[in-house]
């Protein structure tokens, strides 16, 4: 399975409901991104999605969730604990192989932070940070990408380098973007969202810049 | 004023502590107190460092001892904190933590006789019951969300040793150091109860007037506290830890026999083992209550409420020594260094002095803990004042002690009060050994008259003292809404 279909997707924070109920469906193939003025819900969007997918899914959660005293490394290997034994994961966390060393070096080449693989994640900035949880979610592999405003604390040209990573090797994605003419330029749809409710969804190849800003 | 809860608690503990002044015994018993006093002091100032041999080997032991009664209990109390969430474990943690590390040193005396083993395990068994609740606070308090992301299926302990141990890695290594140090303190003062510790050449030199080479013993501790950052380095460690049992002296063979009996047949209430029933053990008990526990437990609150509130007033007028919001960086060094050694001399040794130069009363065990417990407090509240940053106009002198500053650091000046309540109370029991008649005074007492199975019904008595306080203490904290780290 590569695609998913939902419905009753709701979520309350107390009293308030801030997203759904609502349905979404995605095919093996679709990369959508999720717009919306900030508070629409996306983020609880994406956390609901990732509660359902769990195993299916690779996360870049807003709050990226690194652990800052391990190097970054490490916080890149974090994406296939579950692949090893524990007696390999304890070796590497003490010394890692040189084949991992290796996988987790390319990935870091790819993004632009090759010098930064023994640094711990404390000592990184806002945009260097990003990137790992990205590398994370790469390294993870898993066949849908959830991503919670992957890129915003990148700048122009590094934006695109790792909005180019995650669709070489995501085919089928759910990425809540603030950036419309990113969202136009990597994805092919576009979901929405307003007041918790998916106020439009359409095909890129149907859409103007314009019809988006309506929605913020 | 009176409608602060905070203001109101002060005002009823300090009533209280009065209140007890009234009924305590704080009498000065010798003859010529001022003039020994004197004389201790000429001693520290002209210290006499070669008089014994056994100086260097005692301040040895001391560190062995420390070394390998924290290492055990921090990596017993490791193992406890992963199940700390259970009830039973949280039980008994609290419990082998509420009785002091000179009671155990007592109850293993008894049978274990002077074997390195005793003091390794009289450290070690509190210790551990410590660290295992302030492990699972720090455990508690790692970030949650790496774990959220980690691959469903990744093993439980791969997931604690990536996403929740670097996190909290760099707290657990400061508290465990923390722990050394008061690991050391502890480690001396088991000297007084036998084993080859400084306590033990300061009980020695004391008794026999000989203040130069007590005062040498007190400077050589302080030095050895105060260089603790010097000499424990990270890549030290491993060879201190595995040096360190072969420091702890050889002590005297374990008699197995002493072992079995003192479970089968020592600490089996008498009534019980001659036979008597239930009518002699209630009788028993009874008795032991009026005479012993009631007593021993009435002189032990007294003492502890007086203390605390003693406390809180030394600290309050201790913490502007090192604030930088008075006074030159002379008067703060100086103050400083007063402060260190105030809170580096265990209370156990200040009491020991001070009755040995007051005779036995209450009042040098007040001034003692007050001394001590001040001098903690004093300085963390003092380097808290540090962090706050006066406008540029702000009154000086009393004006800025009592209108700028308590008031910013009252609440958390409340909260360590509160919290070292418990510790405070342990020590009182324990005193008693020096002969104020606070529990301590009547377990050992039993002991020195063999009876065992009283001593352990007194220890009992005092743990549960001890938790009971704790338990007050914590909720006085949360009714007030006082938050604090733990401070030992």
């Amino acid at each position: 399975m590569s695609g998913f279909a939902f419905n009753d997707l709701s979520a309350s924070f107390g009293d308030k409901r801030v997203i759904g109920p609502l349905s979404l469906e995605v095919h093996p193939g679709e990369r959508v991104a999720l717009v919306g003025k900030s508070g629409a819900g996306k983020s609880t969007l994406i956390k609901l999605l990732y509660e359902r997918l769990t195993q299916d899914a690779s996360l870049v959660p807003q709050g990226l969730g690194l652990v800052n005293a391990l190097p970054v490394f490490h916080n890149v290997f974090m994406g296939q604990l579950d692949k090893h034994p524990l007696w390999y994961n304890t070796l590497t966390l003490i010394r890692p192989f040189r084949k991992d060393r290796n996988t987790v070096a390319r990935l870091l080449n790819e993004l632009g932070i090759p010098e930064k693989q023994w640094v711990p994640a404390a000592s990184l900035s806002g945009g260097q940070r990003q990137r790992v949880a990205i590398a994370r979610a790469l390294y993870r592999n898993a066949p849908i990408l959830l991503a919670d405003e992957p890129i915003s604390a990148l700048d122009g040209p590094m934006a695109h380098l790792v909005m180019k990573a995650l669709t070489d090797q995501f085919s089928t994605s759910v990425v809540a973007l603030h950036d419309v003419d990113m969202a136009l330029a990597y994805c092919n749809r576009i979901v929405g969202i307003q007041n918790g409710q998916i106020a439009l969804d359409q095909p890129v190849s149907e859409l103007q810049a314009a019809d988006i800003m309506a929605l913020y | 004023m009176l409608s602060y809860p905070t203001v109101r608690a002060s005002l009823l503990f300090l009533a209280i502590a009065v209140a007890g002044l009234f009924v305590a015994d704080i009498a000065i018993t010798t003859a010529n107190p001022w003039r020994d006093l004197g004389q201790f002091f000429i001693g520290v100032a002209t210290p006499n460092f070669f008089s014994t041999e056994g100086l260097l080997t005692a301040l040895l032991r001391t560190v062995a001892f420390g070394f390998v009664g924290v290492a055990l209990g921090s990596f017993f109390g490791f193992l406890l904190a992963l199940v700390y969430r259970f009830l039973p474990v949280r039980i008994f943690c609290a419990f082998i933590r509420a009785i002091h590390e000179l009671f155990w040193a007592l109850i293993f005396l008894q049978f274990f006789g002077f074997h390195p083993l005793t003091g390794v395990l009289a450290i070690a068994i509190p210790y551990a019951g410590i660290f295992a609740k302030v492990y699972s606070e720090i455990l508690e308090e790692s970030d949650p969300e790496p774990s959220r992301l980690l691959p469903p299926g990744t093993s439980a302990v791969a997931a604690f040793l990536y996403a929740r141990i670097p996190d909290c890695w760099v707290q657990i290594r400061t508290y465990t150091a923390y722990r050394l140090e008061c690991g050391l303190r502890s480690s001396a003062i088991l000297g007084f109860v036998g084993l080859p510790t400084l306590g033990f050449y300061l009980e020695s030199s004391f008794s026999q007037g000989m203040y130069s080479d007590a005062g040498a013993m007190l400077i050589l501790f302080y030095v050895l506290i105060a260089t603790m950052p010097i000499w424990v380095r990270p890549k030290l460690l491993p060879a201190y830890l595995l040096a360190a049992p072969f420091f702890l002296g050889e002590g005297f063979p374990i008699v197995w026999g002493n072992v079995q009996r003192f479970f089968t047949e020592d600490i089996v209430p008498f009534p019980i083992r001659n036979g008597e029933g239930l009518t002699g053990l209630s009788s028993w008990l009874g008795d032991l209550m009026i005479t012993e526990a009631l007593p021993g437990i009435w002189n032990t609150i007294v003492l502890t409420q007086i203390a605390l509130v003693a406390t809180g007033l030394l600290s309050l007028l201790a913490f502007p020594l090192i604030s930088k919001h008075f006074g030159g960086p002379v008067r703060r060094t100086s103050g400083h260094v007063l402060l260190v050694i105030a809170r580096s001399t265990p209370e156990y040794i200040l009491a020991y002095i001070l009755l040995q130069l007051w005779g036995p009363s209450m009042l040098p065990a007040v001034v003692a803990l007050a001394l001590h417990n001040g001098g903690i407090i004093g300085h963390l509240i003092g380097r808290q004042t540090n962090t706050i940053e006066l406008r540029p106009d702000a009154p000086t002198g009393f004006t800025r002690y009592s209108w700028e500053l308590v008031p910013r650091v009252y609440r958390s000046f409340l909260a360590f009060l509160f919290y070292r309540w418990e510790i405070i109370m342990r020590e009182t029991a324990i005193l008693g050994i020096l002969g104020i008649y606070t529990l301590g005074f009547y377990v050992d007492s039993a002991i020195q008259n063999i009876q065992f199975d009283r001593a352990m019904i007194l220890i009992l008595i005092t743990a549960s003292l001890n938790i009971g306080v704790d338990v007050l203490g914590r909720t006085i904290r949360r009714k007030l809404a006082l938050q604090t780290m733990p401070t030992c």
